[in-house]
């Protein structure tokens, strides 16, 4: 099986999407001649020609719309922000339209519309450039909310996010675009809503996703070396729909719980899943559920001040030591 | 470290204790294990062992008093610890006297009293695995923050103490089950399970019924009549006046029988089995003597028939012939009830103010709650004895 980047990963499910079906179309600033802010979009341009790789001026509430209006009439777009920070500018489309036109045409118009970018803080980008927004899209009904943290994940999600026929928020990571892993050939799709158990262990369940992946997988390894603790990490991968079933056959198998996000703490996607496995695992929990987070702060540029405000391998250690009674 | 000495449950039906002794005086020093007082359970007197260590600093519960399971008896703690707080969750101010304290406690400033020390904090998988393996949380110590009982407390927690020792040589043999056998058992098991049992004693004169049946059995010596023939006339004549106790448990519903048929238990070398005797209240006492001898034999013999040991509507167990004072039976499903029968013997009996000697028997009526309530059941026990005194009322 190739290895590839997550970039490249993300290409080839758009590629194989917009040659199997000629309603799928990209659309955002600078992805036809410039390739893509991050290069996802390389080629598409010559293949597909300018119908069905559309630059657009800046204007995110403009294009984001114009998406919304042609999967109103039967079209597929996958709509690029150059990342989310961007999107709040078009958030009213993303929330008022897309969520919202299913329901209040009574079922009778879907939106079959991707909206994909980065999400979440690169490296100094600073505080209005780095937010992760999982928990404001998960916070919808009628949106959909996909954070794959590999390049297989990113494939076979991306695929099933053109083909639903529901407004999916795709959120990606600059840090991870150049990340590598085996990724298929082949046409193959991932359910959404489906987590996955990315490291089997037995004393302490780690939930997490996408870029907090990695941060889980170097504290389990510590925790493994150091301490004798064996940690199993569930992949959300979905955020909305979440698959709390994957998650509490986990913590039967654990008894502890910590969740994991790089977002901040209040209201986030952590919060949910604390919300889902104190109902569901009440009698199975040996230790209060602890969260990891971004700290409660708009994020610093300061480098050694960014460094600590984000989730690390460190805190993850501390927490499960926590949750463990090692301490 | 603050230790809290409950009493303990020493026996698994023990709800109170009796303190008989305490073997250790306040101000003693103690150490995990050492007998802290002899307590009188509902069984026996057993020894309270201590659970933490440290100086007995307060005794709670005095030498001869009953407290209940699981209230707080007594203190251990080192000689600095303050135990104010804890004496407070029992009502206790820092004024009592509190032996082997090094000095008088600081005074505390005044602190909401805390309703959360007086739990036993623990996790909830703690918590399962306790009630698992029948430990009482009360008894551990947690290694948890703030002394929460966590998971492996429990694991490593000792379990509850057997006190009889196990045999060191197996002192039994193992026999197959005969379907008989099992056939009791799965019966029996079917009814004290799931059946709520209450149970009513009455103890009978029989002097009368003792005079009745010597001059019942001089009119003919070919047609003996036993007690027990009596006795089982007498129920089904009670019954007849109070069907209310004469009818079966259908799950949904509750059939009442306008005949009797009383079951009578009958003791076969391979376990028992109750035939019988239908319509009794129709029936002589001559026709019940001569039939229940009749089953009874062919019940021995193991030649009884289906119909003949199936839909009785009440039924009789005696084992006075075995010297047995009163005891409980087991009711036979779908039957409301059951009635024991003692052995009678002569008792010393206050009558007119004076001890006399008269033959006595005792009954115990065993009753299905969801069919029978404690005033309907005692008020048929009560016609019984008021027949069994009184013979002539089965023919009134």
């Amino acid at each position: 099986m190739p290895t590839i980047t997550y970039r490249d990963a993300l290409n080839h499910a758009l590629k194989e999407e917009m040659q199997r079906d000629p309603t799928v179309f990209l659309m955002g600033e600078e992805v036809g001649v410039y390739q893509g802010a991050y290069k996802v979009s390389r080629g598409l341009l010559d293949e597909f020609g300018e119908k069905r790789v559309v630059d657009t001026p800046i204007t995110e509430l403009g294009f984001a719309g114009v998406g919304v209006g042609a999967a109103m009439v039967g079209l597929r777009p996958v709509i690029e922000f150059m990342t989310w920070n961007f999107a709040l500018l078009a958030i009213d489309q993303v929330v008022n339209s897309a969520a919202k036109m299913l329901y209040m045409s009574g079922g009778q118009i879907p939106i079959p519309i991707v909206f994909r970018g980065p999400g979440g803080a690169a490296l100094q980008l600073a505080a209005q450039h780095s937010q992760a927004f999982e928990s404001w899209y998960s916070h919808v009904p009628g949106l959909k909310v996909v954070a794959p943290a590999t390049p297989y994940d990113a494939k076979g999600l991306l695929k099933t996010a053109i083909r639903d026929n529901n407004p999916v928020v795709f959120l990606e990571g600059e840090m991870m675009y150049n990340s590598k892993g085996e990724v298929p050939d082949e046409d193959y799709t991932i359910p959404l809503g489906v987590a996955d158990v990315k490291r089997e262990g037995s004393d302490v369940t780690i939930v997490c996703h996408a870029k907090t992946l990695q941060v889980a997988q170097k504290a389990a390894h510590r925790l493994e070396e150091e301490c004798d603790i064996s940690a199993e990490i569930v992949d959300l991968r979905t955020i909305r729909p979440l698959d709390i079933e994957t998650i509490i056959r986990s913590v039967e198998k654990t008894n502890r719980c910590v969740v994991v996000e790089e977002g901040w703490p209040f209201c986030g996607v952590g919060a949910q899943v604390v919300d889902y496995v104190q109902f569901h695992a009440f009698d199975l929990l040996d230790a209060p559920i602890l969260r990891v987070t971004q700290a409660d702060v708009p994020l610093p540029y300061n480098k050694r001040l960014e460094k600590s405000a984000k989730p690390n391998p460190e805190r993850v250690f501390d927490a499960v030591r926590q949750v463990t009674y090692r301490d | 470290m603050v230790t809290k000495v409950y009493m303990e449950a020493l026996s698994p039906t023990m709800e109170e204790g009796r303190i008989v002794s305490w073997n250790k005086s306040e101000g003693d020093s103690v150490t995990h294990g050492d007998v802290l007082a002899e307590v009188e359970t509902d069984k026996a007197i057993m020894e309270l062992q201590a659970r933490g260590e440290g100086v007995l600093r307060k005794v709670l519960a005095p030498g001869g008093s009953t407290v209940d399971v699981g209230s707080m008896i007594a203190i251990l703690a080192d000689p600095e610890d303050d135990i104010s707080d804890t004496l407070a969750t029992v009502g206790l101010g820092t004024g009592q006297t509190d032996a082997a304290a090094v000095e008088p406690a600081a005074p505390t400033p005044a602190v909401v009293p805390s309703i959360v020390d007086a739990r036993v904090k623990s996790s909830p998988l703690a918590r399962r695995l306790a009630r698992e393996r029948r430990i009482d949380l009360s008894t551990i110590t947690g290694s948890g923050p703030g002394g929460r009982i966590i998971v492996r407390d429990v694991e490593t927690a000792e379990p509850p103490p057997r006190h009889i020792a196990a045999l060191a040589e197996p002192a039994f043999n193992d026999t197959e089950l005969t379907q008989l056998r099992k056939t009791i058992a799965k019966r029996l098991t079917s009814s004290l399970g799931p059946i709520p049992h209450f149970f009513l004693t009455s103890e009978i004169d029989m002097e009368r019924v003792w005079e009745a049946r010597a001059a019942l059995n001089s009119l003919d010596e070919g047609q003996r009549i036993s007690f027990n023939d009596i006795i089982l006339k007498v129920v089904a004549e009670a019954l007849r006046l109070h069907p209310e106790c004469n009818a079966w448990w259908q799950e949904d519903h509750i059939r009442y029988f306008k005949d009797v048929h009383i079951g009578m238990a009958v003791a076969i070398d391979e376990g028992l089995i109750t035939p019988v005797v239908r319509n009794a209240n129709l029936k002589s006492l001559r026709e019940i003597a001569r039939e229940s001898q009749e089953l009874a034999q062919r019940a021995r013999d193991r030649k009884l028939a289906p119909d003949e040991y199936t839909g009785g509507t009440f039924s009789i167990s005696n084992l006075g012939m075995f010297d047995i004072d009163q005891f409980t039976a087991v009711i036979n499903p779908p039957e409301a009830g059951i009635l024991a029968i003692g052995r009678i013997g002569q008792r010393p009996v206050a009558q007119d103010g004076e001890i006399t000697v008269r033959r006595r028997m005792r009954v115990t009526l065993s009753c299905d709650h969801r069919i029978i309530d404690g005033a309907t059941g005692a008020r048929f026990l009560q016609t019984v004895k008021q027949m069994m005194e009184n013979p002539l009322a089965i023919v009134w």
